[in-house]
């Protein structure tokens, strides 16, 4: 960074300032900077690129959409077509939707991570001793494998395992099966999930959080706010499009949930996602047609829900000082 | 604040630190009991010898944990240079050219950022599969390095803070544009690229779904799937199967402790755009 700085010329000083805007081509054209019209250059540059994201994005997403009205189990030369058929089956079919239900678990799951994130960012934001420590403690397990992840809990969830121990130490007695019972077996396997993320949904709070100016909190304690005052009225606010952008990722990505479960429990007991069912329908059972299907639909949701959380909450920056 | 404020607050986050640290310590010390150790003793107690390195030689030969580092090592190399070229020359022809049709092609890599990988599995299958791919090396470089648009977007943010005058400059002495992208820009998108090789490298060595689907083969486990497939053999034995995890987590942990803060910056970059 520092050498680039250094080579800027003071005609361009003004462009760092701020955030830059989306993308280069978005608003107007900045007059200080000339570039090249060219004709064939860019593209040999973009060749590459674009053939993979054509191959590898959009030629699997318009794939999808044509098997999504055929009955092809991915193996035979030939398909039939079939209309919506698959998609009246998908929306009708009780059975599948219970892999919905799933997801709210680990949606419930990703409220409480997001309390949590905020509670030790903010924590961690003001004087506190071995602030690393506890900061690289809490972050770390995002970094972990995720199938030594599962391993790790599979040992954990043991009937007499390290769980039931613990609990048996603070006096609750019992075997439980963590994993077994129908009942815990979800909530166990979105408590895995909330080990996981709460440490990076924290260290982006506290990135939001350090980018506020300091003398908002001087003057806060001039006018005899409480810690809880400034989070509430200083904070919060000001990382506003942070913790937005935290509930999109816990939709979609509680719709998305796959290895944790696949991984501890293979989708037994009731912990099957909707990602589990999509891929056991298309490489288990060879119901390519069907699978897409189901596959275009959780695409479409996730699709719907970015583009209400864009309206609902416009990157705005909030004005503090 | 109070005083029992103060406790509080220190008591919260030890308690955090635990619920972190206690399943892992299980583990490792799991990985360090002898069998009889593991089906007599309960799970927080300590192991007999604590220099009992048996489990990691098992886990090591017969997980086939070598050839799943070496497998993983190498389509890590591969995908993360793979990336790095891909981003940054994506970002040098849209930072750095008007031609026709740019806002189309900087629309569908915005685009594609917003379709998670997971939906479209069903249908990269058969891309993978006409392209001969399936059951080699090939698919997972093939995907890591074809559908990573964060890595594109971290390039393009830097590319915009180095000066055009020294593009010009280069022009002026006769440099074409091939030149100046891999003598003046390559370079000096270098802390960018640390960003990304750093993001990249961890998501790659920690993806199993991709490998999984693409690489049943047993000799080309990754780290993930080897170690998934210690869940048959080695059934009810959890020293072993502990010993395997552990060994996956040591390299995650000695990249964490020498990158701390690259790791910080790079995932929050990664991650909010």
């Amino acid at each position: 960074m520092t050498a680039v700085q250094k080579t800027r010329t003071v005609g361009h000083a003004d462009e760092r300032r701020g955030a830059p805007p989306p993308e280069p081509s978005a608003g107007r054209p900045r007059s200080r900077r000339r570039r090249r019209t060219a004709g064939l250059t860019p593209w040999l540059f973009l060749a590459v690129p674009l053939t993979l994201l054509g191959m590898f994005t959009y030629l699997p997403v318009a794939d999808m959409i044509g098997y999504s009205f055929t009955d092809w189990d991915g193996v035979s030369p030939t398909s039939s077509s079939v209309g919506v058929e698959n998609y009246t089956d998908l929306v009708t079919e009780p059975a599948r939707f219970e892999v919905f239900l799933v997801s709210g678990f680990y949606l419930a799951a990703s409220f409480v991570q997001i309390a949590l994130a905020l509670y030790f960012a903010t924590v961690l934001s003001s004087h506190t001793r071995f602030r690393n420590l506890f900061k690289g403690l809490l972050f770390f397990p995002y970094l972990i494998n995720g199938v030594a992840v599962g391993f790790v809990f599979l040992y954990f969830f043991q009937p007499d395992g390290t769980l039931d121990t613990l609990l048996g130490m603070a006096g609750v007695d019992g075997e439980h099966l963590w994993l077994g019972d129908p009942d815990l077996a979800n909530p166990s396997l979105a408590g895995v999930s909330m080990w996981r993320f709460t440490g990076l949904n924290m260290v982006l709070f506290l990135g939001a959080i350090q980018s506020i100016p300091p003398h908002l909190y001087e003057a806060a304690e001039l006018d005899g706010a409480n810690r809880w005052q400034q989070f509430r009225h200083i904070i919060a606010p000001s990382i506003k499009p942070v913790i937005s952008l935290s509930f999109v990722l816990a939709v979609s990505g509680s719709l998305a949930v796959f290895e944790i479960p696949y991984i501890m429990t293979g989708g037994a007991n009731g912990t099957e996602t909707f990602v589990i069912q999509t891929v056991k329908l298309a490489f288990q059972f060879d119901k390519v047609g069907l699978a897409s299907a189901s596959a275009v639909l959780l695409l479409v949701l996730i699709l719907l829900i970015t583009w209400v959380q864009r309206r609902l909450v416009p990157e705005e920056r909030v004005e503090l000082s | 604040m109070s005083r029992t404020a103060v406790a509080l607050k220190y008591l919260s986050l030890l308690l955090a630190s635990a619920v972190v640290v206690v399943p892992l310590v299980v583990v490792l010390l799991t990985s360090l009991k002898t069998q009889s150790e593991v089906a007599n003793d309960g799970p927080l107690s300590p192991p007999g010898d604590w220099f009992n390195f048996a489990n990691y030689a098992t886990a090591f030969e017969q997980g086939a944990m070598l050839r799943a580092f070496g497998n993983t090592a190498l389509i890590l190399v591969v995908s993360t240079a793979g990336t790095v070229l891909i981003g940054s020359m994506t970002a040098y022809a849209i930072d750095r050219f008007h031609f026709r049709l740019k806002k189309l092609v900087t629309g569908l890599f915005l685009l594609a950022a917003l379709v998670p990988g997971v939906t479209t599995q069903v249908a990269t299958f058969q891309v993978i599969d006409d392209l001969g791919a399936f059951n080699t090396r090939w698919a997972p470089i093939l995907l890591y390095t074809g559908t990573d648009i964060v890595s594109i977007y971290i390039f393009l943010q830097f590319i915009r803070s180095i000066p055009l005058a020294l593009d010009e400059a280069a022009r002026i002495d006769g440099a074409n544009s091939w030149t100046i992208y891999w003598k003046i820009i390559f370079p000096m998108l270098r802390p960018a690229m640390a960003t990304v090789v750093i993001v990249k490298g961890i998501a790659v060595y920690n993806d199993f779904y991709v490998p999984f689907l693409y690489m049943p083969d047993p000799g080309l486990g990754t780290i993930s799937t080897a170690l998934f497939r210690f869940k048959g053999p080695f059934g009810a034995h959890w020293e072993t199967i502990s010993a395997g995890a552990i060994l996956v987590i040591v390299p995650t942990l000695v990249v964490f402790l020498a990158l701390q803060r690259f790791i910080y910056s790079g995932f929050a970059a990664g991650s909010t755009k």
